[in-house]
């Protein structure tokens, strides 16, 4: 049917009208958008994803310094102790103090290389996913051993994290929507305008016995080429916009977003754009002659 | 009063039953016009300029509804007909309207094969019957010629042939000699006469007298929205068995007269 659509050559003047003009435009505006709305949905996923398969099954341990390095030692192995005996924690790491002055580099510069600074201890423990352990039951216990332990749910941040992307994502969506429905009053609006133009040779295809749906034919044909036809160009507009979007992301060294990866499904999706843009308005072009068409008579 | 009118009547063609159209507010410009033809009828409707004959043909045409009486167009009464039959119907009808209504963004072959393709024909066919359609029109060379590019003649012409293109049961014309000369306007009618035998009812609207006078054919006339079908009234009225009357006498040759 798409192909008979277009190929069909038009009994209207169509190409006669400004209207080609103007709604390619639109359109390509409405997928540029929509790609944008795309990329960022597809990214936060991925973000998503990959958060939760790396820090939903983590919590750490923070344990305060003592007055000198044997008192340190002693802390430690005490919470160690209790982390060894506690079910669900699959495994935990001491974090090396050098790591750690490496990670307080940008903050206190190079003091943080001197290594007797005091500063607490880190242990990175993994949990079981399955197991559902309690992260302030385990602090309880460890600071009855050891006061000033403080235990860090990453899962806590991480699914406020996960609400607020999820939050985006709905908006991602509800904006693609109303692109959906700018394209869909931008198409009717331009329908019926071609309506007004095009009167008196509707009439005469209707005095020679064309159906409603013939002519509503004509436009929705019409409505599909313009819609390819600017879905494509904004979709050609949107490609190097992501990329250089992409390319700033790693140049400030974004982390917390991964970097885009464009798969085969993905590139299907992007594509599919134009085509589901293209294919809505011919479609509401197509309503919109046969529910006029019926008024006019 | 006439018979009432059968919503299937095999044997008319077209059935009106004291049919009156107004246009607005305005005056009756048909006024309990009654009249029915068989199948290869041929009529000829005459009338002053604003006696009706147009909004007689567009009530044929289905272009307006009578605001009373009732039509039947083919054993089907009108008014009972949903929007989705119409088009089924209408393509049995053939119109050629006064100021043609050519798709000035078509070609001729275009606008010609229009009412075929509306009609859902294969290309081949559509191909064949225009060229030779058109061909016979004596427009063979100017198939891919848009109408404004035509004289009024020839786009007159494209007109006839996209209305007879599809062989309609019923043909309607308006004054289809209008632009034409009286050479060609015989043959046009020649052709009408043609699709009569075979079985098309024609209606032509007409002020030209003299192809009147040289068709054999019964006329109506239209005065003041009422319709006259006393033929001998009409003929003795417009002079119509007087040779050398209307302008496609003189160039058909003296000595001619109406064949009843």
């Amino acid at each position: 049917m798409l192909t008979v659509m277009l190929r069909r050559r038009s009994d209207l003047p169509m190409n006669e009208d400004t209207l080609g003009r103007f709604l390619p435009w639109l359109i390509a505006f409405m997928v540029f958008l929509s790609a944008l709305a795309l990329a960022g949905m597809l990214i936060l996923n991925d973000a998503v994803k990959r958060w939760d398969t790396g820090l939903n099954a983590t919590v750490s341990v923070q344990v305060p310094p003592g007055a000198n390095a044997r008192e340190d030692e002693q802390r430690l192995g005490q919470v160690l102790a209790v982390l060894a005996a506690k079910p669900g924690v699959e495994r935990y790491e001491t974090l090396p103090k050098d790591r750690l002055l490496d990670l307080l580099k940008p903050w206190i510069g190079e003091a943080g290389q001197a290594q007797d600074l005091p500063i607490p201890m880190l242990i990175d423990v993994t949990v079981d996913r399955d197991a559902a352990l309690d992260a302030q039951s385990l602090a309880r216990e460890l600071q009855a051993r050891v006061p000033g332990v403080s235990v860090d749910d990453h899962r806590v941040w991480l699914s406020q994290l996960v609400r607020l992307v999820t939050v985006i994502q709905v908006l991602a969506w509800a904006v693609l929507g109303l692109i959906g429905l700018a394209t869909i009053g931008t198409v009717v609006f331009t329908t019926r305008t071609g309506l007004a133009i095009h009167r008196e040779a509707i009439e005469v295809l209707h005095l020679i016995g064309a159906q409603d749906a013939y002519i509503a034919r004509q436009f929705a044909s019409r409505a599909l080429g313009l819609g390819l036809k600017g879905g494509f160009l904004g979709l050609a507009l949107a490609v190097p916009t992501l990329a250089g979007i992409g390319y700033l992301a790693m140049e400030t060294g974004a982390t917390m977003v991964p970097k885009p990866d464009l798969g085969f499904f993905k590139a299907l999706g992007f594509l599919t754009l134009p085509v589901a843009v293209a294919l809505l308005a011919m479609m509401t072009a197509r309503s919109t002659v046969m529910r006029n068409l019926k008024r006019m008579s | 009063m006439p018979p009432k009118v059968r919503d299937s009547d095999p044997e008319s063609i077209v059935r009106f039953e004291n049919v009156g159209l107004r246009y607005g507010l305005g005056p009756e410009v048909l006024q309990d016009i009654t009249f029915s033809l068989g199948p290869s009828s041929f009529r000829f409707l005459l009338g002053e300029s604003g006696a009706g004959k147009s909004s007689l043909l567009k009530l044929l045409y289905m272009a307006l509804r009578p605001t009373r009486g009732q039509i039947s167009l083919f054993g089907r009464n009108v008014a009972s007909m949903s929007r989705n039959e119409l088009p089924r119907l209408r393509r049995r009808v053939g119109v050629v309207f006064q100021e043609f209504r050519l798709l000035d963004h078509l070609s001729a072959f275009d606008n010609v094969a229009l009412p075929m393709r509306v009609a859902g024909a294969r290309e081949s066919d559509v191909r064949r019957h225009v060229e030779e359609l058109l061909s016979w029109v004596g427009l063979k060379d100017h198939l891919n010629s848009r109408p404004p590019t035509l004289s009024g003649g020839q786009q007159q012409r494209i007109a006839i042939a996209r209305a007879v293109i599809t062989r309609p049961k019923l043909l309607l014309a308006d004054e289809p000699t209008g632009n034409v000369d009286d050479k060609m306007g015989l043959r046009l009618m020649h052709l009408f006469e043609e699709l009569n035998k075979l079985g098309t009812t024609v209606i032509v609207a007409t002020h030209n007298l003299g192809i009147v006078r040289q068709m054999a054919h019964p006329v109506m006339r239209l005065e003041n929205g009422r319709l006259n079908t006393d033929e001998a009234e009409i003929i003795s009225d417009l002079g119509l068995d007087e040779p050398g009357i209307g302008a496609g006498a003189a160039s058909a040759g003296p000595g001619f007269s109406r064949i009843h």
